[in-house]
């Protein structure tokens, strides 16, 4: 099974992403699409070193709705403080401590960071430990760290990473 | 197409509209490379994520069947906006482009693992 099908969840949203394009169900696309599905991972194979997995869906749909919910608080904040003008912004560059471990985990990290408003994750260590975040208005840099740790590192822990919870 | 959801796809076009708009007077008003980053990446996630939600609702009702190209529109851009951003904040890092914010102690030419 895990050699004729190595990442299911990839096949399978490969084959709902090439539906979508299609945009219609008929059986000659979803065969065409299942079979992409199918192939597309053993051409790409090594862009997956480890198998992803979802532990815990509950708390993945709830971290979505967070994440959702961010983007339009956020969007609101940032466009509030560009018409309040710049000369009240206080950017800084905070540097976040990194319990993820994965590659997964710690991309899904720095998207989730930067695509939500406000801030912008600028660069890796070479160590892997600490992620630099470019934040457009803080006063607290230290809240905000908790405030990321929290809100997404916590929950992207729970679903990609239990077997190394501390 | 009744009234009401007329008023509702104007009502989601406009907020786009805006939120674009606020998004692109952030790269004119903002005062150093990073911040100017925010504005174009962000606000325009709000933006364009209602011109999609009017759009797919105008051609799920006048076109045939659902339409969900605009899931796919979606999805790409929530992939790809990320990671450019991330890529124009490190490379500038690396050529230590001029902040407002005061720049990191590590060195920034520290090479990511990537």
């Amino acid at each position: 099974m895990r050699r004729l099908l190595p990442h299911p969840l990839l096949s399978l949203s490969l084959t709902v992403l090439w539906l979508l394009l299609v945009n219609s169900f008929s059986a000659g696309a979803l065969v065409l699409g299942a079979l992409l599905g199918w192939l597309i991972p053993f051409a790409t194979s090594r862009f997956w070193p480890e198998a992803i997995t979802v532990r815990q869906p509950g708390v993945l749909l709830r971290f979505l709705g967070v994440f959702a919910w961010d983007i339009v608080r956020g969007s609101f904040q940032v466009a509030w403080l560009i018409l309040r003008g710049p000369a009240r912004l206080q950017p800084a560059f905070v540097e976040v401590p990194l319990a993820l471990k994965t590659d997964l985990g710690i991309s899904l990290l720095a998207n989730t960071i930067s695509l939500t408003p406000g801030t912008v994750s600028a660069q890796l260590s070479a160590d892997r430990q600490v992620l630099l975040v470019h934040t457009l208005n803080t006063d607290d840099p230290v809240a905000l760290i908790i405030e990321i740790k929290q809100r997404y590192e916590t929950p992207l822990r729970q679903i990609f990473e239990p077997e190394n919870r501390s | 197409m009744s009234a009401m959801t007329d008023i509702l796809l104007s009502l989601l076009i406009l907020t786009g509209a805006l939120f674009t708009f606020v998004g692109s007077l952030g790269l004119a008003r903002l005062r150093d490379f990073y911040t100017r980053l925010h504005g174009p990446t962000k606000a325009t996630t709000l933006g364009v994520g209602c011109l999609l939600v009017a759009s797919a609702v105008v051609f799920s009702l006048e076109g045939d069947g659902l339409s969900l190209h605009e899931i796919l529109v979606t999805l790409f851009l929530f992939i790809t906006a990320p990671v450019s951003a991330h890529l124009l904040a490190r490379a500038a890092l690396h050529l230590k482009v001029k902040s407002l914010a005061p720049a990191p102690e590590r060195p920034a030419s520290s090479p990511a693992r990537d």
